[in-house]
């Protein structure tokens, strides 16, 4: 238990469901990014995969829209300390994109669109853990929310659910992404806390 | 763990708490730090909260608005009493902040309490001995809203290469020319560096006032790499 903040008796309800440690419940979407965000029309919007060989997947909208979506109702836990339960999101599957995909890579290095990156493991991409996903809530995602396309990996903290999705690097050794490069932890667990570096 | 030593009221609803950490191992202007409360049963809850201080020795501040319905601010802004413990955690962040070696003209652009992490910059411009090239505009509802007002005049008077500029978005000060009313691209352009100078933007507030800055500087050509921004508060659904 950390000191006691005299006086401080916070709020809590008899209801409160159970939070991974040091998160509090949000009912809003609140909106983390480092930058200006990109507008990506989806005639332009191409998502790529590349492997640890050099080989290059691509799929256009249009190809992501023809593969089958799936719709998926999870809980989100941002780093910032909120997190928000119950999200419904339509995407395609990582298990879907990646059947294909020749590779032994251990690690992925997210791309965005707008330069921003960051990684995890492979195994952490698939098994239905992971989508490109495109609907939020039945509506089209909205720019400040990561659309047309973000990756969504709700079991990680959220800055590893890159928004403006563009791409995977499979790579055989870990490379760090941008908040990892900037004190942020390699992995992000929520329910290990890993916030930071050491944690 | 802190302490808190002082704390000054900058605006009816913001305080700066005035901390000493007798272990801090200093920190870059826009770093944050992660406040954690602990009530007697155990009972935990953090928030993050801008350095609003230039890194000096143990002494530590921060800025806080208090958000009425909050859990958190209300406490840091009402209850916690000269003296009493407080635990945080930091610094945390190392993208949304300013190095006084950079030599690059800086746009700041504020919303609100959004100053808090700007201010830090603009102090640690004087303490450093920078020449760099500020620019801060500054955006409060009302003229009683303006944190580090005071602090602000003497230093945009004093301070050697710093302009700041204001926008009063509800109601503007007696004898202000114009009405009051949001930012736009107009004030980004005028009181911000031309994006010919490639300067380095930071922008903070709430997110739809960040949302709206940035896609301003993006319009007036500035590169998307170097518009930094911090964005708090809720966004809506």
């Amino acid at each position: 238990m950390g000191i006691v903040s005299p006086g401080f008796h916070g709020r809590r309800s008899a209801a409160a469901p159970e939070l991974p440690p040091g998160q509090y419940l949000t009912e809003d979407f609140p909106v983390l990014t480092a930058g200006p965000t990109p507008r990506v029309p989806t005639d332009a919007w191409e998502f790529t995969v590349v492997t640890e060989a050099g080989q290059r997947y691509a799929w256009s909208w249009a190809d992501l829209m023809a593969l089958p979506g799936q719709t998926v109702t999870v809980d989100l836990h941002c780093v910032t300390k909120w997190s928000k339960l119950g999200t419904t999101w339509t995407g395609v599957s990582l298990d879907t994109l990646l059947e294909n995909v020749e590779t032994a890579a251990d690690y992925a290095l997210v791309h965005s669109y707008g330069g921003y990156t960051t990684n995890l493991p492979v195994e952490d991409l698939l098994d239905g853990q992971a989508w490109i996903a495109f609907k939020y809530e039945g509506e089209d995602l909205a720019p400040a929310h990561g659309g047309p396309a973000r990756l969504l990996v709700p079991h990680l903290y959220l800055w590893k659910s890159a928004k403006w999705v563009r791409g995977i690097q499979l790579l055989n050794e870990d490379e760090p992404g941008f908040w990892e490069s900037a004190g942020y932890h390699d992995y992000g667990d929520p329910w290990r806390e890993q916030r930071y570096q050491g944690d | 763990m802190a302490r808190l030593v002082e704390r000054r009221a900058e605006t009816p609803s913001a305080q700066t708490l005035v901390l000493d950490v007798p272990d801090w191992p200093g920190h870059l202007p826009g770093q944050h730090v992660d406040v954690r409360l602990t009530a007697e049963d155990g009972y935990s809850t953090q928030r993050s909260y801008s350095i609003a201080s230039a890194s000096d020795g143990s002494r530590l501040e921060l800025t806080v608005q208090r958000v009425d319905d909050g859990e958190v601010s209300p406490y840091l802004a009402d209850v916690l009493a000269v003296g009493d413990p407080v635990e945080l955690r930091g610094p945390v962040g190392g993208w949304f902040v300013w190095r006084h070696t950079d030599t690059a003209p800086v746009t700041l652009v504020a919303g609100g309490s959004g100053i808090v992490p700007l201010m830090a910059m603009v102090r640690t411009r004087r303490a450093a001995g920078s020449k760099a090239l500020f620019r801060l505009l500054y955006s409060v509802r009302t003229p009683q809203d303006c944190i580090y007002a005071d602090e602000l005049r003497s230093r945009a008077r004093d301070d050697f290469g710093l302009d700041v500029a204001y926008v009063y978005s509800r109601q503007a000060p007696q004898g202000w020319p114009g009405e009051p009313r949001r930012l736009g691209v107009a004030d980004v352009n005028t009181h911000g560096w031309p994006a010919d100078f490639q300067p380095a933007c930071f922008v903070c507030g709430p997110t739809g006032f960040v949302e709206t800055v940035a896609d301003i500087l993006i319009a007036l050509g500035h590169e998307p790499r170097r518009v930094r921004t911090e964005r708090f508060g809720p966004s809506g659904p």
